[in-house]
């Protein structure tokens, strides 16, 4: 799969004045008046977090600001000590900014972080996508001047289908195969549980078992409330024990010693790169399901037109896409290029 | 539609053989006709349709989408029947990508058979706004005739035999008789009618196999031996009108060879080696190399079939005319074929000359003192044995040459497919230049045990030093005793040698890296 061209068009066409009380660096966004970084991919003294994702969360800040989920998570996963809960619908002021945090569907305790300052609104999305998910609250729409949005699905090719379709082909192979185990490979935060929780929801109430690497946040998730019902660990479980089961793990196990464990597993991965097929052919994968966290194509372009703002920034992934849609819309558009953005994983 | 493309779906992304036939029987039971046979047409590259070319598919997403984003996305894609089948957008007031069902295979078929070059962008783009993304991927496949989902003709039909209890070389006898949708087929399946008859048509006989030697010698009054040749196993039909040929796998290959199948009037069916001629193989025949310049291509010029004329030898023969000599003991067989051969274009056929040899010991003598290497080994035929399908047991058998040898330096391992999926167990391998440098000379994925493998695997994770994508550099200390059957000179691989079936011999734990083989001293041993 060949990269992406770098974007021939000249960005000055989209910049408009600096300075602006808001400004992108390749290492987050600075929010001067608050001096405040979001989603900062190195340490700072203050940082404002739209949720746990490596790629957006990282310790060793002084103090973060984010909701009491995603607070957990960093606790959880960077040891990050101290931080101060922002309930979803709160505001706190910073330096003659509000601050709002608002759900971003994306994982447990994503937010949009939403700023106003001297008569401007800009929304700072993180991650997000549009469809149901079981395991945290939709996303809901901001109108906006400056509408800051991720791109990871940003070409039209990526349209999730219903995730309800994705999980019953799961469920079949698993009837169809009952001496067999269906292994899915699920990122460890947010996509192995709403995995779990959809399942849950098509009524498969069978023992699932989990890879080591998801025991904690699984915890940490049903803490909140998120009902995962009976799991079980798939390690020192007879192997003769887990035919006719779902086994979940992160992608990396898949295809690892790890797996020699289970009764001749069917694979499966749950990610929105999965709707390509030399994606899902690279990993090995026999039963590619195209179930993601992020907006698909559609979800993208239909939020822009939603919330209406001024100017569209686009942070990470297929951005060129996507500010190609904007400018032939005469919307004004910018890519940011943040580093560090875009775990291959997590889709 | 939706059955088809789920079936296809599946048929990309399952890797085994079993798992393979079971979707293809699955299919093949339920699906309606005629769906199904138009399906198992397909599956066996018997679909003809009227070729949709790719610049018209290109146009019509041009058509339908910014022509900017489907450029980018098919960069991104890189197969122009995916990128468009996957951003063809919903139709107007189509909330969920859905195959509507009111697009049944056949009914597509009907319209591929109809359409012209220039109806085709129309017909094309009313049938994609009642697909989903996995039926617009098989219509778009069908459309430009390749379906590409790795499964022979063989491999269907078997699929196709299991679904109904049949057995697969009694499908394969009577399927030249018949023509897509195989109505005629899918009822004598289900018992509803006789077996299709297929007399008059150039169908495939299954092969007869031989099996290795592994006793220490055979009686030469009970066995005949001829030299086992370096070619593909070939199988000429004839009825005198019509004359097709068949590749071992039972695939209709006579696109391939015109030459051949043109020179073949007769009436007969004829089993032998396809060869390309040149200085091997007893002075007639070139390497395997030349003949894989002829392989696997639908359509050939006129040119490549002078630079690598085909020609075949024969050595049996299991119809002749419409007599049946297959329950003949080979000798009988034999003589027929003798009096068969001198009546053929000489340019094209010939026959495989026995050996003789009073005894066994003499046989080996002979075989060891065959220098050429494109020569495989003997072959053992029992003289009263009739002409059985598949591989039994003492009947025929083949003695190949000891292999060649190299010691070599582990470089590169890469996973495996299926069971072999968490093990690094594809392994590259390379000897010394004069300089010092390490030149990879091939690649092997066979030959050890499984508690070999397990070492090999460990071997790798713990001394890889570098990863690019799913391949992993490995220090270069472990020395690997690898046996091919034959190296040839080639343009493909910066060491300039390439080997026929390598594998790994043995683990040379106790060897030092610098002690391997060199470059050169491999290229002594080109054939």
């Amino acid at each position: 799969m060949k990269p992406l061209a770098e974007p021939t068009r000249p960005l000055h066409f989209f910049q408009q004045a600096m300075p602006h009380w808001i400004e992108p660096h390749p290492t987050g966004i600075y929010v001067r008046p608050a001096d405040a970084w979001i989603d900062p991919s190195t340490p700072r003294e203050r940082a404002l977090v739209t949720h746990g994702h490596a790629d957006h969360a990282r310790g060793g800040h002084g103090h973060v600001w984010a909701t009491r989920e995603t607070l957990a998570i960093m606790a959880l996963r960077y040891s990050t000590a101290s931080g101060t809960p922002v309930p979803y619908g709160e505001e706190v002021r910073m330096g003659g900014v509000t601050i709002g945090f608002v759900p971003a569907g994306h994982v447990l305790g994503s937010a949009q972080i939403v700023l106003s300052h001297a008569g401007e609104r800009v929304v700072v999305t993180g991650d997000y996508k549009r469809r149901p998910d079981p395991t945290c609250k939709p996303f809901e729409p901001v109108p906006c001047d400056i509408f800051v949005t991720e791109a990871t699905f940003g070409l039209p090719v990526f349209r999730h289908p219903d995730t309800g379709s994705e999980v019953d082909r799961l469920l079949a192979a698993l009837h169809a195969h009952p001496d067999r185990c269906v292994l899915v490979g699920a990122y460890a935060l947010g996509k192995a549980q709403r995995l779990i929780m959809e399942l849950r929801g098509r009524g498969h109430h069978d023992p699932i078992h989990i890879h080591g690497a998801l025991e904690r946040m699984c915890d940490l998730y049903r803490q909140f409330g998120i009902e995962l019902g009976d799991l079980r660990p798939a390690t020192d479980v007879p192997a003769r024990e887990m035919r006719g089961r779902i086994i979940v793990s992160p992608p990396s196990a898949l295809n690892d010693r790890w797996s020699r464990r289970l009764p001749d597993p069917i694979t499966a991965m749950a990610s929105g790169w999965m709707r390509v097929r030399q994606r899902a052919r690279q990993r090995n994968v026999e039963l590619p399901l195209v179930i993601s966290d992020h907006a698909d194509w559609d979800e993208l372009t239909d939020t822009i037109r939603e919330v209406a703002p001024s100017e569209t920034w686009i942070t990470h992934g297929r951005e060129e896409a996507l500010l190609h849609w904007c400018m032939t819309r005469q919307m004004r558009a910018r890519a940011l290029a943040l580093v560090g953005r875009e775990d291959e994983d997590e889709g | 539609m939706r059955a088809f493309s789920q079936l296809l779906d599946g048929l990309v992304y399952t890797r085994s053989r079993n798992g393979k036939l079971d979707l293809i029987a699955h299919y093949m039971r339920t699906a309606p006709d005629p769906d199904r046979g138009w399906a198992l047409a397909a599956l066996t590259g018997n679909l003809d349709l009227n070729a949709v070319k790719a610049s018209t598919i290109g146009a019509m997403a041009r058509a339908r989408t910014d022509p900017v984003l489907f450029e980018m996305s098919r960069d991104y894609v890189g197969d122009l029947a995916e990128t468009v089948a996957l951003l063809w957008p919903r139709a107007e007031g189509q909330a969920e990508e859905v195959d509507d069902a009111t697009l049944t295979l056949s009914a597509i078929v009907d319209r591929l058979h109809a359409v012209s070059r220039a109806s085709a962008p129309a017909v094309l783009a009313g049938m994609m706004d009642h697909l989903d993304a996995s039926g617009r991927f098989a219509l778009l496949k069908l459309a430009t005739g390749g379906l590409r989902v790795g499964i022979s003709a063989r491999l269907a039909k078997t699929g196709f035999a299991q679904a109904f209890d049949l057995d697969v070389d009694e499908v394969e006898e009577c399927w030249h008789a018949l023509a897509p949708p195989y109505t005629d087929l899918f009822r004598w399946a289900e018992g509803k009618a006789d077996r299709p008859d297929p007399a008059g048509t150039p169908f495939f006989r299954p092969f007869m196999l031989a099996h290795p030697l592994e006793a220490e010698s055979v009686d030469l009054d009970h066995y005949a031996a001829e030299w086992k040749w370096d070619g593909i196993r070939v199988q000429i039909v004839g009825t005198g009108r019509e004359t097709r040929l068949y590749s071992r796998a039972g695939d209709d290959i006579t696109a391939t060879f015109p030459d051949i199948a043109q020179a073949f009037r007769h009436h007969a069916v004829l089993d032998g080696e396809l060869l390309v001629k040149g200085e091997f193989q007893g002075g007639e025949a070139a390497s395997f190399n030349a003949l894989q310049q002829r392989l696997g291509r639908k359509a050939v010029t006129a040119r490549m079939m002078s630079d690598y004329p085909a020609f075949v030898r024969l050595y049996d023969i299991l119809l002749d005319g419409e007599n049946d000599l297959r329950a003949l003991p080979w000798a009988q067989r034999r003589a027929a074929l003798e009096t068969t051969v001198p009546a053929l274009d000489p340019d094209r056929f010939d026959i495989s000359a026995l050996i003789e040899a009073p005894d066994f010991e003499t046989l080996a003598g002979i075989r060891a003192g065959a220098r050429d290497a494109s020569i495989e080994g003997v072959m053992l035929k029992r003289r009263d044995s009739p002409y059985v399908a598949g591989r039994k047991a003492a009947l025929w058998y083949k003695w190949k040459r000891d292999p060649l040898t190299a010691d070599c330096v582990m470089m590169y391992a890469q996973r495996g497919h299926g069971k072999r999926s968490s093990f690094y167990s594809d392994y590259t391998f390379g000897c010394w230049t004069q300089d010092g440098e390490l030149l990879p000379v091939g690649k092997a994925y066979s030959g050890f045990s499984d508690e070999e493998l397990k070492w090999l695997d460990r071997f790798v994770r713990t001394n890889t030093v570098n990863r690019f994508g799913p391949v992993r550099e490995v220090e270069k200390s472990l020395v690997l005793e690898v046996a091919f059957d034959s190296i040839h000179d080639s343009k493909r691989h910066k060491s300039g040698l390439a080997m026929r079936f390598p594998r790994i011999a043995r683990i040379r734990r106790d060897k030092p890296a610098n002690e391997a083989d060199t470059v050169a001293g491999l290229r002594r041993l080109v054939s």
